[in-house]
């Protein structure tokens, strides 16, 4: 039989009882709400990650200490055994094949006149930094190789310690106290906004052996190195674990490239995608659930209706697509619905949060919505297809 | 030629240890273009009678030959097929689908029929001017009156030209006036060349037949 014409009907039979079709489909609406805007935060999250990592740079490995994924966390139990010493001699191994520079960080109160700026991220990098990371200055310039050499005191200041210390006056110049020591600002930098809530620009940049100095450290946070070229990446991971080994033990530090920490997100990521979704698709099936029970009472309503087709030469099978197509375009309706709702909200939380509606959660959702309609809508349309034509127009 | 053609029906309905014989030795012949009624009390088995004739039930045992061909135990894919093609039901209840305009129900039985919808309408609309309704094609029942929604029924019937018209107590909802009307439409039909079977509990309705059959406890006297 003709299947628009059946569809046509199904929406005549929703539409005459609009407020049970509404609050049927309600649990379909809020399962495929939640589905859209579940997968649309965690997607937005991955994307605004894997950005953050892209925009360090290009071609870029990280060693950290300790073993990540060992049997003892990093920097947990164990000593932090990383040391200049081991930059050093990974610059000298590497030479032009890749740019080195050691790291260290620490956080720390910043002052100037009568303004603080507390828990500033202080970096104490070397001098080839910019072109290992890439690093937009907004005013002034970066420290030159001399200046770290004859540890100066100069230092390369975020956005928000600008605002916190200096609001809009002059600040090139002027000399900012970190920890008790006064830094002349020569740069500073372009606003790079927040990771996972954290203040990217609340932050001071300063030659390494200054901050080396001044905190009284010989361990290293990190060295970052860029490969020369994409395709160097790999042998120069290798050949950094190498020269690495010469001191270090395996347990003793990472080498990640910046894939692999991709990848590692990215493996996060999705493991909350399906547990986030597979607590929404629970919705879902609850929503399948009232779906069926309100079929199972109009396929009670209209027994007549089903014997007086039978009568007129409905076969079984036409009785079975009718309710079938029901019970879709039910589901189907609360899918668009959800689907809709889903997007508005997401854009509204976009505001605040990064999120993406990717087109395949639209497709799953709606597809799942649908599938929802005919598991469930089964079992009501079987029923009308097996009522005896005799009995049914008989009912009262 | 009959069109009809019922030899030997039994049918018995078992419920648990008690057996109820709802029709006993049927023998009955309708010829083609015939009107007749089948008349009884209740229960004197004319509804089963009704349903066996429609292709809703099936005999007990004996032979019903429709157009000449057995139809006595087909299967109900098949029966729903000549009930859709041969068999145009009127009700005592109208069965007219709620919030569904008149054209559309009388356009109903051709959906099944597989029907195209431009001729589904034209041949819904012919139909309903037959029976004097043509300009309540777009009424839907709670607008109509109780004799018009019987006449709404008949043309549900009349749209498939069926081989026969099947009346199930057509006037027991209705008022005498109305009443007398679908009557004269069913004579008109029947001038026509229809063939129509009707029951009905009523003398003065029979009398419209040209032949009635009596029946009491599931026989024919």
């Amino acid at each position: 039989m003709d299947i628009s014409e059946t569809t046509r009907s199904a929406f005549t039979a929703i539409l005459a009882n609009k407020m049970r079709s509404f609050l049927t489909i309600l649990g379909i609406v809020i399962g495929v709400t939640s589905v859209i805007l579940l997968i649309s935060l965690v997607v937005g999250l991955q994307t605004f990650i894997t950005n953050q990592i892209q925009g360090l740079g290009s071609n870029l490995l990280f060693v950290i200490p300790g073993r990540l994924g060992g049997a003892r966390s990093p920097g947990g139990v164990q000593a932090n055994r990383l040391e200049f010493s081991d930059a050093v001699s990974l610059r000298s191994k590497l030479g032009s094949e890749a740019q080195v520079s050691a790291v260290i960080q620490r956080t720390a109160t910043l002052k100037f006149g009568n303004k603080t700026d507390k828990g500033a991220a202080v970096f104490g990098v070397e001098a080839n930094y910019p072109k290992i990371i890439s690093i937009k200055l907004a005013e002034g310039r970066f420290f030159k190789e001399s200046e770290v050499q004859s540890v100066r005191k100069v230092a390369v200041i975020g956005q928000t310690v600008r605002k916190n210390l200096f609001g809009s006056s002059q600040v090139i110049g002027q000399a900012v106290d970190v920890a008790g020591l006064k830094y002349t600002v020569i740069g500073i930098s372009a606003p790079r906004g927040s990771t996972f809530g954290i203040d990217q620009d609340n932050s001071i940049i300063l030659p390494f052996p200054a901050a080396q100095r001044q905190f009284g450290i010989n361990r290293l946070n990190t060295i970052y190195i860029s490969a020369k070229g994409a395709d160097n990446v790999k042998p120069v991971q290798e050949k950094a674990v190498k020269v690495l080994k010469k001191r270090l033990t395996e347990d003793d530090f990472t080498i990640q490239s910046q894939e692999q920490t991709l990848s590692t997100i990215s493996q996060i990521t999705s493991v909350l995608t399906l547990a986030l979704g597979g607590v929404a698709a629970i919705s879902l099936i609850v929503g399948g659930i009232g779906i069926m029970n309100i079929m199972l009472v109009t396929v009670a309503e209209r027994t007549r209706e089903i014997g007086l087709r039978k009568a007129l030469g409905a076969r079984p099978k036409d009785i079975r697509s009718q309710f079938l197509i029901e019970a879709v375009v039910l589901s189907g309706l609360g899918g668009i619905i959800g689907i809709i709702l889903g997007i508005i909200i997401s854009f509204i939380i976009g505001r605040f949060f990064t999120t993406t509606v990717p087109l395949w959660s639209v497709a799953l959702s709606f597809g799942f919505s649908m599938l929802v309609g005919i598991i469930f809508g089964v079992t009501p349309a079987i029923r009308a297809a097996k009522l005896d034509p005799i009995q049914a127009l008989r009912y009262e | 030629m009959s069109l009809v053609k019922l030899s030997k029906i039994n049918k018995t309905y078992q419920s648990g240890e008690v057996t109820f014989q709802a029709l006993k030795n049927i023998n009955l012949e309708v010829k083609k273009g015939e009107f007749i009624a089948i008349i009884g009390a209740s229960g004197s088995g004319k509804s089963t009678l009704m349903n066996i004739i429609g292709l809703l039930d099936h005999p007990t045992d004996g032979l019903y030959e429709l157009d000449s061909q057995n139809v006595s135990f087909l299967k109900e894919d098949s029966k729903a097929k000549l009930r859709n093609q041969k068999i145009g039901f009127v009700f005592q209840s109208f069965n007219l689908l709620p919030r569904t305009s008149a054209l559309e129900n009388v356009a109903l039985p051709l959906i099944y029929a597989g029907v195209s919808k431009a001729e589904r309408l034209l041949k819904a609309k012919e139909a309903l001017k037959q029976v004097g309704l043509a300009e309540k094609s777009q009424s839907h029942p709670n607008q109509l009156s109780g004799g018009q929604q019987q006449r709404v029924a008949i043309a549900r019937a009349l749209v498939i030209q069926p081989d026969i018209f099947l009346a199930d107590e057509p006037t027991g909802n209705l008022d005498t006036k109305s009443g007398e009307e679908i009557m004269r439409i069913f004579e008109q039909l029947h001038k026509e060349g229809k063939t129509i079977i009707m029951i009905t509990h009523e003398m003065g309705i029979a009398k419209h037949a040209k032949r009635i059959i009596r029946l009491k406890d599931g026989e024919i006297i």
